[in-house]
């Protein structure tokens, strides 16, 4: 049992029923995704038509694969929170928007664990 | 729930076009391909920790006509995405509300995803010792 008042319990929570944590989540990740993507842009552009073995030695530092796991993670997170918001906005078919919003977010998570799996084999040694 | 087919707020047809509406519309539609753009992303890289034969097969996408028209598209999104994001951030600290300064936000980031994009690109065919 809890000791809160009702009152307590739904305060802050708003009509979304979870409060700010979605908004919250989507500006920190695009405050972290400045940084990253102007490394990730100026590291390709700088670097522009490398082959293979340029690659492989560009993402083995550890540095770049560190930047490029966070750049992928944060990049996914928000991306799925923006869809999942596009989605509610257009999408009033209520279960057509809930299966919409499900397969964003497991496409997301799907392709993240695939992005950081390349990442990390390139890594340690292609 | 309410019928589904009742009108939307903005009326697209009725409402005079402005700035404002146009760039929050260009937001949304960068987004929404910026997310396809960082689903390439993940082919790339993955395309890379495959091997040589299929990484030269993506880089060689990416250097025809229309790999380099989706590439220059996806970097004039992401500078506008990212500069548009930058005035939200404003936003949402409480400032920068005033009509005039929100039609001038709104231009700066016009102005500054395109001299990004043009920078990013000269930049690029440059260091290929293309220029």
């Amino acid at each position: 049992m809890s000791l809160r008042t009702p009152l307590g319990r739904v305060r802050g929570l708003g009509s979304a029923k979870d409060g700010v944590a979605h908004w919250w989540a989507q500006r920190i990740t695009a405050v972290a995704l400045i940084p990253l993507l102007l490394w990730l842009v100026a590291s390709l552009v700088a670097s522009a038509g490398m082959d293979h073995a340029a690659v492989k030695a560009w993402l083995s530092s550890p540095v770049s694969a560190t930047l490029m796991i966070l750049l992928i993670a944060a990049g996914f997170h928000h991306a799925q929170l923006g869809l999942q918001v596009v989605i509610e906005d257009y999408v009033h078919t209520e279960w057509l928007k809930i299966a919409s919003i499900t397969a964003v977010k497991l496409a997301a998570v799907a392709l993240a664990v695939s992005g950081v799996f390349s990442i990390l084999k390139i890594a340690f040694g292609g | 729930m309410a019928a589904p087919n009742r009108p939307l707020s903005p009326h697209l047809q009725i409402y005079k076009p402005q700035l404002t509406s146009f760039l929050s519309i260009c937001h949304r539609m960068t987004g929404i391909g910026l997310a396809v753009g960082v689903l390439f992303l993940v082919c790339w890289l993955s395309s890379a920790a495959t091997g040589p034969e299929s990484f030269a097969r993506i880089q060689e996408f990416n250097g025809s006509w229309f790999g380099r028209l989706l590439l220059f598209g996806w970097t004039f999104a992401l500078f506008y995405h990212l500069c548009n994001g930058i005035r939200h951030l404003f936003w949402d600290a409480g400032k920068g509300f005033e009509m005039e300064i929100v039609n001038r936000s709104g231009v700066m980031v016009l102005l500054g995803a395109g001299a990004l994009t043009l920078i990013a690109w000269i930049w690029g065919y440059s260091s290929m010792g293309a220029l």
